[in-house]
């Protein structure tokens, strides 16, 4: 068992024992006459459960998050100290395996002596670290349990400081929202702008050609890699402007259809299963479009003397547009919903059609929902991958035509990113500039729509 | 009143004519709805047919009899009596391939050349040499004797006999040549060739050989994975509902989590595969491909859409109930989670399963933190390697042979069996607990 887990079992039982010493403290103070007590008996036994849980916690949390980092950085300035000439590739390298030397990933049978013996230092460097933490946490919890086992009198608030700390905890859960955000901005930014010290911003944003593939090593062979985002771009614009043509009018007449004229046995079935569509993972989409639609549409284009790529821009864009068919749907009948049924009837007086009160009132009436409805699902098109990653092309192709393949951002970031990456190479470094893009289209997308529907709820309210 | 001096005539033929046109518009326009539903429906429907159909059969698996004889001069002498390391020594030491290259030649006594016979032996799957290692380890008294087993076949054989493969074509256009079409023939005539339902497809890890690959590794991974941001996701999701519905004072800071919460339940779920890749991998130092860091990052995702639905639970609780515990002398800490809590539960629930349900089907950011790994053992807890259902279903489909076609599209129906308990159990909850005040 690891010296952490030990430590996580004798601390809760340490927590165990507080709460009930200080409990039965508490009730023996007063004799057992409950009404003298300031706070309910549980209270004083939560007061010393979080006296010794929540420092010892936090002692824990401390070495998970930043131990290793610190037992790297030890282990680094040794082989500084050992070769001062040595870089920072090398360095990398080398800490990779004793990483695996430590943790017994290596394989090979002759281990470098020199290896072993910098992967020995590493572990007990580790090893005194962690049974370091394992003494400070409980003794920090044993400390807490004492020190809140000594303050119990009957006349101590322990329910207003009890409280006090579950206020503290739902403030620190909810800021965890925040931090998530804060998070995704800092690492994407100071990844990409690591990218961007070796590859200018205007190249990037506006260089007509993309081609990651960089050489490994100096002396190789290979091309330079270039990083011009403008086919990215444009394939992803391409297959998002497919797939709304295909979620934007089902989704609207469907939603308009099942608000409007669909009584409530159609209505009953008909949003189950645009809930089943909606539940559909998009994984499942992208084998879909790959086994079926791919290669019908190819099939089809032969038939008609069309030459058509089998990974298309539009067998993609066409199954992403039904796996947004659902979410543009409910999102419009939000809309057309929350219109007034006032104005719906003032139309019918006028002797209009249902078909013209939809088209010259409703449809008006709900046009910012809607245009947020739009707005959302071009950010969830621009921002789905596993379709496109399934069903579209590798190669950055800068073309209109859809039956041609096409690439886009979600694509190239997942394919920068999976299998063994540099971490300081420009080709690993530009999947998360590509994010960073990603991010501020999609989150001003998301923005814009969610400000056009909350202004227009003001305005029927 | 200004008379305009026209009136319209109703009965006029011209009239009538209009109003006939604007009523067929009318009823055009509910066609267009119709239609719309209908197409909707129509590819679901074709999406859920051609996966049920191509996936049935990789349930299954084809299995050729054969006669084995446990030659005891392969184990090194009977293993009755030896400890379970000899056992195991003796089992790595023996030549299954060759006892599975006798079987087959008693069938086939005048297959004596060597190519011929590798392409005889290229008939049964690479697979079925653990088969009788299995069968050796389960019982080591069966050695010295010769008994009938049903061994795996290869994938090609498997998609030949299962029709998704046609025989009848020209030699160069199928995996298997005129003579071991033959062979499998003549297996067929004897009744040794059979299709069952796959035990190794339930039970099995991942494998390079469709005919032995299973999804119960990636199953299990699944579950730890879910069962990392489960309990992350939930308490946080939880606490920060009630923080914002029940204490949070209207202000600014409120106003701004609130937005940057429904901000982040419409961030692409990639961009939290780059939050992981970057803050769990790099600078913590999480082991990769491990649950425990799918399940952090499907957290992050998962906790605005709990908190969403939470939200909306809390509402739906009448303000009666605070009042009425606050009567009593309640402080509001213990208001919220002895009376407005426990009433919510129900709602926060359903939210919760259908959070987990949409992590469940979540492939692009556990892609980002190296859950696509070739892993065939069984994940036996969060740090272990592992991948998950859906990107297992991502990795067959990427996979050459034809027979991985129909894995994925039967890992996909398990796929969409989970998910449809999930969503069973979150509507019956609320049928069940759902109150009206």
């Amino acid at each position: 068992m690891s010296p952490l887990s030990l430590a996580l079992i004798l601390i809760l039982m340490s927590t165990a024992v507080a709460f009930v010493a200080s409990r039965t403290k508490a009730l023996s103070l007063v004799g057992g006459r409950v009404h003298e007590l300031h706070s309910l008996p549980g209270h004083y036994g939560l007061y010393a459960l979080v006296w010794c849980l929540l420092p010892a916690l936090l002692v824990l949390a401390i070495w998970i998050a930043i131990g290793p980092a610190i037992v790297d950085g030890i282990i680094v300035d040794r082989l500084h100290e050992a070769d001062p000439t040595i870089g920072a590739d090398r360095l990398g390298l080398i800490l990779n395996d004793v990483r695996n030397y430590v943790s017994g990933n290596l394989v090979s049978e002759d281990i470098d002596p020199a290896l072993a013996k910098t992967g020995e230092a590493y572990r007990s460097l580790l090893l005194t670290g962690l049974w370091g933490t394992f003494v400070a946490s409980v003794a920090v919890a044993l400390a807490g349990a004492f020190f809140a086992f000594s303050r119990i009198r009957p006349d101590m608030r322990a329910r207003n400081k009890v409280e006090r700390v579950v206020w503290l905890i739902m403030v620190a859960c909810s800021l965890v929202a925040v931090l998530v955000t804060v998070g995704i901005v800092l690492s994407l930014v100071f990844e990409a702008g690591r990218f961007f010290a070796k590859v200018s911003p205007l190249e990037f944003l506006f260089g007509l050609h993309w081609s990651p593939q960089m050489a490994m090593r100096a002396d190789q062979v290979a091309s330079e890699g270039s990083f011009g985002a403008v086919p990215l771009f444009a394939g992803t614009l391409l297959i998002t402007f497919i797939a709304m043509l295909v979620a934007v009018p089902v989704g609207l007449l469907s939603a308009v259809y099942m608000t409007q004229y669909a009584d409530h046995r159609v209505r009953s079935l008909a949003k189950p299963m645009l809930e089943i569509l909606a539940g559909v993972p998009t994984v499942v989409y992208g084998f879909f479009a790959a086994l079926v639609v791919a290669p019908w549409i190819r099939d089809t284009g032969g038939l008609l003397g069309l030459s058509v790529a089998s990974e298309s821009a539009l067998a993609a864009g066409l199954v992403m547009g039904v796996m947004i068919i659902p979410f543009m749907s409910s999102l419009s009948d939000d809309a057309l919903t929350a219109v007034p049924q006032s104005m719906r009837d003032g139309s019918y007086a006028l002797g209009a059609t249902r078909a013209e009160t939809i088209r010259s009132v409703l449809i008006p009436a709900a046009l910012p929902g809607i245009v947020g409805a739009f707005l959302l699902s071009v950010s969830r098109a621009i921002g789905e991958t596993m379709i496109v990653v399934m069903a579209a092309g590798l190669a950055a192709n800068l073309t209109a035509n859809p039956l041609e393949a096409v690439t886009t951002v979600t694509v190239q970031i997942a394919t920068l990113l999976v299998g063994d990456q540099e971490f300081d190479s420009a080709k690993t470094l530009a999947a998360f500039a590509l994010g960073l893009v990603l991010f501020i289209v999609t989150l001003s997308l998301n923005v814009i729509a969610l400000r056009v529907v909350r202004k227009y709820r003001e305005q029927y309210d | 009143m200004t008379d305009t001096g026209q009136r319209n005539d109703w009965a006029s033929d011209e009239m009538q004519r209009r109003i006939a046109r604007r009523y067929a518009a009318d009823s055009r326009f509910k066609w267009y709805g119709i239609g719309a539903i209908l197409l909707a429906m129509g590819v679901l429907v074709l999406l859920l047919g051609s996966i049920i159909v191509t996936g049935i059969p990789g349930f299954t698996q084809t299995q050729v009899r054969l006669q084995v004889s446990f030659d005891p001069e392969q184990f090194g002498g009977s293993l009755k009596g030896k400890t379970p390391e000899e056992v195991d020594a003796a089992i790595a030491a023996a030549d299954f391939s060759g006892m599975i290259r006798t079987g087959l030649q008693s069938i086939f006594p005048d297959v004596t050349q060597r190519r011929d016979v590798r392409d005889l032996t290229d008939l049964v799957s690479s697979g079925a040499r653990q088969k009788l290692a299995q069968i050796v380890r389960e019982d080591p008294g069966i050695v010295g004797s010769t008994v009938e087993v049903w061994l795996p076949t290869s994938d090609d054989v498997h998609t030949i006999v299962n029709g998704s493969m046609e025989r009848d074509v020209a030699e160069s256009d199928r995996r298997l040549n005129d003579k071991q079409i033959a062979w499998l023939e003549t297996l067929e005539k004897t009744d040794s060739i059979r299709g069952t339902l796959s035990s190794d497809f339930f039970t099995g890890g991942d494998s390079r050989e469709p005919e032995m690959a299973g999804v119960w590794g990636s199953v299990v991974g699944s579950f730890w994975t879910l069962l990392v941001t489960l309990a992350v996701a939930f308490p946080l999701g939880v606490l920060a509902a009630v923080y914002l519905e029940e204490f949070a004072p209207k202000n600014r800071w409120s106003d701004l989590i609130e937005v940057n919460i429904n901000n982040l339940a419409a961030v692409p779920s990639i961009v939290f595969g780059l939050l992981g890749l970057a803050v769990y991998l790099n600078v913590m130092h999480l082991p990769r491909s491990a649950p425990i860091v799918g399940g952090l990052t499907l957290a992050l995702m998962t906790m605005p859409v709990i908190i969403i639905a939470a939200r909306a639970a809390l509402k739906a609780v009448p303000p009666s109930i605070r009042a009425g515990a606050m009567g009593l002398g309640a402080s509001k800490v213990q208001v919220t989670f002895h009376h407005v809590l426990p009433l919510a539960m129900p709602g926060i629930l359903t939210g919760v399963i259908i959070g987990m349900a949409h992590a469940l089907g979540e492939t692009a950011p556990l892609l980002m933190i190296g859950m696509v790994a070739f892993i065939v053992d069984i994940p036996g807890g969060i740090s272990d390697a592992a991948t998950v259902l859906p990107v297992q279903i991502y990795l067959w489909a990427d996979s050459p042979e034809r027979a991985f076609v129909e894995k994925t599209s039967a890992a996909i129906m398990v796929l969409l069996t989970f998910l449809i308990l999930m969503n069973a159990v979150a509507v019956l909850l609320r049928k069940r607990f759902e109150r009206k005040w």
